[in-house]
Order: C-alpha cells, then structure tokens, then sequence
C-alpha cells in the first residue's frame, strides 16, 4: 500500500513538471509547478516516514485532526476573501485602485471571481466540511469512516483554493460563475468531493444511532446535489491536455440555463441546505434546548430539497430563455418562501424557554441575528424572482446587496458562531478567551451588514429606476455614466460596511488565537457512546 | 432507548429520539407557516394557467392571457413609437437650417437627440459632450470638420476615417517619424507648442520645418483647414494634449482618429435630432447662406 503510493506521488510528480515545461498558457504552467512541488514533497514525506512505525489509531475517539483544521482554514479563508471583498468594494468607488503596475492580475475584474470564490468555497466550504465531520461523528456516535480520508479532504480541497485562486489572477476562466476553474482543477474537485461524499456516508452507514440527526440529512443533500451540479455545468472538453482552455459542451440558452440552474443551486444547497445542517447541530447545542419540531423539519426539508432546484431560470428573466421556463423558475421560487422559512422557525423556536439567552450569551445571539437574516433574503428572494420586480432589481447592485446580506448576514454570522463554538470544545478549553471581544465582533459585523445591504438597496432601486426613467416625449432621461456617477456616495458605504465586517473578522481571528494559546483546561472530547 | 417525555420548560412532548444530547419536540406544522403554503402553491397554479409554463412537445402553453415577454416589449415600443410618430416625419422632412424657427419641432429634436446621445455618443464624447483626449469637446465652438448643424448632420450620418461608409470624412495625417529626423521632429514639437503664445508659423528653424511639411494642410498662417479636417494650430484648444511627449509622438505616427458611420445604425431622424442637439450645446454655427439641401452637404 505505501509502495503504491509512492508510485502514483511519483508518476503524478513527474506528469505534472513535464506538463509545466509543455504548459500552452502561464496559469496552466504555473498550477503544473504547483503540483509537482505538492506531490514531490509528499512523495519526500512518505519514503523518510516509510521505516517509522506507524502510530494506530484509538477507535474509541473520534478524528478531530482535520476539523481542528478547518476550523483554521475557514478563519484563514474568511479574512482573505472579505479582504480582497472590501478591497474590490473601493475599487469600484475610486477606479484609480486598479493599479497600471497590477493591470491584468489585481484590476476589478480578476479580484471579483477571486472574492466570491474566496468567501463561498475558501471561507464557506472548510466551515461545512469541518462542521459536517464534527457534527456528524457526533450525532452517530462514531468515528469518521475512512481512517485518514478526512485528511486527504481537507488537503485535497485546499490544493483546489489554490489553484482555482491563482487561476483567476492569472487568467485562467471558465467565465462561468462560481464555476470558474478550468477543467483539471474541476476533475480534482470531484475526485476531493467524492471522498468527502465517502467519508460522510461511511460515518453515517456505521452510526450508533437508530435515526440520521436532520442536520445530517441537509450536510447529506448538499454533498449529493453539489457534485451533481458540479459535474454537470462542467462538462467541457479540453482544447489540449497542456493547457488551460476548455470549451463547454453546451452552448446559447442552454449553457446559460445549465449555469444558473448550478448557481442558483449553489445557493441552494451550499449555502443554504449545508449551513442549515449547521443550524441544526449547533443552535441546539448553544441553547441547551430540544429542536421545535420535528414534523417541521422533516416537512421543510423534503419541499425545500423539491422546490429548490426548479427555481434557477429566475435568473434569467427577460433574455433569451423561453417564457415558459422563466414563469417555472418564478413560481418555484416563490413556493420555496415558507419550505425555505421553516428553517428559520425551527432554529428561532428552538430558543423557546431560553429567548433570555440573547441577552446573556453573544455566540446565541449571532445564531438568532444569522438566522433572522436568512429570513430576510430568502423572502427578499422568491420577491426578487418575480418578474415585474426583476425588471426593475436585475442588473442592479440590489440583487449585490441581497446576496450580501445572505452571504454576511446568514453565512457569515452562523459560522463565526460555530467558530465560536467548536474552537473551545476541540482544543480542549473551557471556554473562548474574551467573551467581550464576541459581542464587539457581533457588533461590527451587524452594523457592518446593516451599512451594506441598505446602500445596495438604496443604490439598486435608484439605478433600477435611473435606467427606466423616460421624459415627456419618452426618451431616456439618463446615460449609463449618469447612473455610475450617482451611485459613488453609495458605494463608499458599502466599502465601509466590508470594513467593519472585516475588522470583526480580525478581532475573532485575535479570539480563536488566544483561545488555542490557553493551557488546556479539559480533555479532547471522546466518543459519545449511543444510547 | 426512544423514550418520549415532557419537555418541562414548554410542557411539549418529545420525539424519544436523542442525538448527542439534542432533543426534539413533537410540535405540529405552525398553522400560519402551512396556509401561507398552500396560498404560495395556489397563487402559483393560478398563474401558471395565466402565463407561458407547461413546456409540451413542440412548443408550451401560452397561458390565458396571451402574454410573452417579446410581445409587451414589442407593444410597449409600437405604442412609444405611434406617440412620436408625427413629430419624427416632420423631423425628416424639414430642413435641418430651418429646424429653429419651429419652436415644438427643435424641442422634441433636442430632446430626442439628447437621449440618442447618451446611448450612443456619451461613451466616447463624455456623458455631458465634454469630450476627452482623442475625442473632441462638442460644447466649445472649435469644429474639426464644420459646425453648421448639416456639417454635424453630415459627419453623424458617415463618420470619420471608418472603413464601412465611403462617404466617410476622411484624412490622414503623414506619419513624420519615417520622413523628418529626431532632432527636426523636437524643434517642430517646440514650434507648435509656441504657436497659441503668438508665434509667427513661418518664423526660425521650426517655422521652416512647418511651412515645408505642416502647412499644406494646417495652413500657412496654422489655422487648419476644416474641408480635411486639419485642427487649427493657433488657439490653444488641443484634441490631444500638447505635452512634448504627445506631440511628439502625434507627429512620428500621425493620429487616426475614426467615428463610426452612425447613418448605418440609426434612424434618420435620430441622426436628425443628435445633430440638432450637439448643435445646439452651445458652439453651434448658424448656416451660410444661402442653407443648403438637407442632407448630405459637399466638403
């Protein structure tokens, strides 16, 4: 086994440094060195470790090593991709911040795929797949499956970041959103997911409990759906094996649908079933208090998962996609309003007997203000999919703002919250270092959400009617730079809201720090044993 | 191992089941939660009925209502355009000189070009006609080839120095760098940029230079020649900049400054109307009399 893992470092090793030297386009070039460097040091690692003896691991006790890492990842990722976040924010205010000297690797355009991958994938996926093998070890009562398949995850996933993140700046794109890796970084994506899709079912096929937690079905189905939506809108074929460009197997329309029925899915069951998977775990936790109900969650569960994925053509009203498709996209998603509430309801209610909690405990209250802001965006949504409302939000900065408070406000909040959360609990202290430093964390990035998503909204709507608005005779009041002009005062808010959300950012990075620093005060958490 | 109890905080029952500590309770469906349901699914099936949504084999339902977005985009630009009808054939056949002494005419003109303007125009020219380097300021009374509003409808309608439209405006200025020495090309840099202070065109070593290669077309006394589009030399407005950098390599490579052939891509009478409007932003010239035909006027 260990021999044969030597031959495939190897063989990839040198694949990769002959496919440096033939690379066809610089980031192609550069991923391969990447590699190569990757897998030789492995390969290195390995044949010095060959003669140890290897240390066996205690079934007894659950495999926090690559959570512990996650955790550490997610603080990482968060502070890079809400950095280059704020940094493109003020380049779209002062445009002299696309700087001649960084033309073609740091202008808007290279950072922006860079910020949303950075925060969705980076910061949001090592927070799921570290909360999902915490979570689901833990209401199994089993260790992972796989023995150090987690490990190869967490690795593997983050050798995608990177090379999906040095992909943009150097210009290697799919121009597909949220898709934007060329095709190898794609095919290492699924072969990482499907591990993590093993790792996942092992632990629950082997569970100790008679019933899979409900945060296990949602961690469940956002694994499944996103390497379905993945391999689908990827589907490309190289233009050569030595470079780079690949060109999708669909084209017109239907490339444009398969892309939104993805993107509108990544919302979906990323951001949205995976982290309600959270929700599940560690709002109950927090509270000490029983789930609300049962029937809820498993009603809202299944009409969630059903309506979910219909609802992508919203986002292409008005173009070339046929009406009929546009009017099923609209409806699903306005059907998908209370499936998408019953989430909320279920992790508010949950506080029932313990509401005082939100005054005494800062982690409670950034899970009840992520969760009323998942509320919020995902009314705003299915409204926002209505095709008279569209015509006026699309192609505005009000659909940026209701991403964003989606994103900072349900995202980002709740997983902060599991940060809080899990960082104590899997270094083994009794509790995070400043609980004052949590309550001032929760009030920048409130306030900071606050100050982003009302400039958006004010800017949006502004642009939306800027843009429709006719004189007497009916012709166009306002040129586009009319419109650009006016939304300046705007978009230095929204700048100043991402600093506000950054710096809390910085000061729970600071927290966890300080956290991990402190003498240990009790021992690794050790297998619950079911009951 | 499932073992249903109360719940002693809300006196709800449990589910029995216990995952890592957590518990559920065995409340119902809010009742509110499931009838904003049901009313988001009827609303749907109601207007799924109205509007396009069943795909079939060969084509979908068209709804009740008979709408499609092609058609209310079409009807609400059919209807724009009835409303404007009548003033956009009395545009196109009135006399471009003649369009001020027609009060409502000139207004709706104005106001039309504006819009045809911003859309079209703003890109190069600036939102508010200012221009910027390279592309001339249309609020100032300097005209490269000929500010009457025919001069403007004209070079609208063909463009300049564009491939697509032969009756494009059209000159080219020589690219000196293959023809004069460096040092000839600084003193003639020096020459020009002395010009607006008063200097004589024809004075010392660059007034030679200029008066053998310059002042064919710029003219003698440096005043340009709008028939060829040669900017005048004298009055200190400058299309580019006059740095010793942009001059100099002005004149090594000779500019080339193209406008699209808007005749190609818009109405007649928005070509009409975006003249009136730039003629009326402030430079425009009143025509020479006698006015000419409407229309495409001799250089």
């Amino acid at each position: 086994m260990e021999y044969l893992k030597l031959v495939i470092l190897a063989l990839v090793a040198l694949f990769a440094a002959i496919a440096a030297d033939w690379g066809r386009d610089l980031a192609y070039s550069v991923h391969a060195v990447i590699v190569t460097f990757v897998a030789g040091g492995l390969f290195l690692w390995e044949l010095r470790r060959m003669d140890l003896p290897r240390t066996a691991h205690d079934p007894s006790a659950y495999l926090d090593g690559p959570i512990r890492a996650s955790v550490i990842a997610t603080a990482f990722w968060g502070i890079a991709g809400f950095l280059v976040g704020t940094f493109i924010a003020f380049q779209l205010a002062f445009p002299e911040l696309n700087f001649d000297w960084s033309e073609g690797y740091a202008n808007f355009g290279r950072l922006r795929p860079l910020h949303t991958s950075a925060v969705i994938f980076a910061f949001g996926g090592n927070a799921l797949i570290g909360t999902s093998l915490y979570v689901v070890q833990r209401t199994s009562g089993a260790r992972l499956w796989g023995g150090n398949a987690a490990w190869f995850v967490f690795w593997g996933y983050q050798l995608f970041i990177v090379l999906a993140a040095t992909g943009y700046l150097l210009g290697s794109t799919q121009s597909k959103e949220y898709a934007e890796p060329e095709w190898y970084v794609d095919i290492w994506l699924t072969i990482v997911w499907l591990v993590y899709l093993a790792v996942f079912l092992g632990t629950i096929l082997k569970r100790r409990e008679p019933h899979i937690y409900v945060a296990n079905w949602f961690f469940l189905a956002f694994i499944v759906t996103v390497a379905m939506l993945h391999v689908v809108n990827n589907l490309s074929i190289p233009v050569s094996i030595w470079g780079s460009k690949s060109v999708q197997v669909f084209a017109g329309v239907q490339d444009a649908m398969t892309q939104w029925w993805y993107g509108h899915n990544a919302v979906g069951f990323f951001l949205t079933a995976g982290f309600l998977g959270m929700m599940y775990y560690f709002v109950p936790k927090q509270a000490g208090r029983p789930i609300y109900s049962y029937k809820l969650s498993i009603i809202h569960f299944w009409a969630l998962i059903f309506l979910y994925i219909w609802a992508g053509p919203h986002h292409l009203h008005y173009t070339a996609l046929p009406d009929w498709a546009s009017t099923l996209g609209m409806v699903f998603s306005i059907m998908l309003w209370m499936p998408s509430w019953g989430g909320m309801i279920n992790g508010l209610m949950t506080l029932e007997g313990a509401w005082d909690k939100i005054r005494t405990d800062p982690i409670i209250r950034m899970f009840v203000a992520s969760l009323a802001f998942y509320g919020m965006s995902t009314f705003e949504g299915p409204m926002m999919s209505i095709r008279a409302v569209n015509s006026l939000s699309h192609y505005t900065d009000w659909t940026i703002g209701h991403v964003h408070s989606g994103a900072l406000g349900w995202n980002g909040l709740i997983t902060f919250a599991c940060l809080y959360f899990l960082t104590p609990r899997l270094w083994g202290r009794a509790q995070m270092h400043s609980m004052a430093a949590i309550n001032l964390h929760f009030w920048l990035a409130t306030v900071g959400i606050v100050f982003y998503a009302a400039s958006m909204w004010v800017t949006g709507i502004m642009e939306g009617l800027m843009w429709r608005e006719v004189d007497a005779n009916g012709f166009l009041v306002n040129s586009f730079a009319d419109t650009v002009a006016a939304k300046f005062p705007m978009y230095v808010v929204r700048g100043l809201g991402g600093v506000l959300y950054l710096t809390g950012a910085l000061v729970m990075v600071w927290n966890m720090w300080m956290t991990i620093r402190a003498p240990q005060s009790r021992p690794a958490t050790a297998l619950v044993p079911a009951e | 191992m499932s073992e249903r109890r109360i719940d002693p905080v809300t006196g709800t029952e449990t589910t029995g089941h216990q995952w890592d500590g957590i518990e559920e309770l065995n409340n119902p469906l809010p009742r509110w939660w499931l009838w904003t349901f049901y009313a988001t699914v009827a609303f749907s099936l109601v207007y799924v009925v109205l509007y396009p949504a069943i795909p079939l084999l060969r084509t979908a339902t068209g709804g009740v209502l008979g709408w499609s977005t092609r058609g209310d985009v079409a009807q609400k630009i059919a209807a724009a355009n009835a409303g404007q009808a009548e003033m956009r054939e009395l545009l196109v056949s009135t006399d471009l000189a003649m369009l001020d002494r027609d009060d409502a005419l000139s207004s709706f003109a104005s106001n039309a070009g504006a819009a045809v303007f911003r859309t079209n125009c703003s890109q190069c020219h600036g939102s508010g006609a200012a221009g910027a380097v390279g592309y001339p300021n249309l609020l100032d009374d300097v005209w490269l080839w000929g500010g009457t509003i025919d001069d403007i409808a004209y070079t609208v309608r063909h463009g300049i120095r564009n491939e697509d439209d032969p009756d494009a405006r059209w000159s080219e200025m020589p690219a000196f760098g293959q023809i004069l020495e460096d040092e000839e090309i600084a003193t003639l840099v020096a020459h020009v940029q002395s010009l607006p202070g008063g200097q004589d065109p024809l004075a010392g070593p660059g007034g030679e230079l200029f008066d053998m290669n310059c002042s064919a077309c710029h003219g003698t006394d440096a005043t340009g020649d709008r028939t060829i589009g040669a900017p005048n030399l004298t009055d200190a407005i400058w299309l580019y900049d006059n740095s010793t950098e942009r001059l100099t390599d002005l004149i090594s490579n000779g500019p080339f400054g193209v406008m699209p052939a808007w005749g190609m891509r818009l109405s007649e009478a928005e070509v009409r109307a975006v003249a009136a409007y730039v003629h009326g932003l402030g430079g425009g010239e009143a025509p020479e009399a006698p006015a000419p035909d409407a229309g495409d006027m001799p250089e």
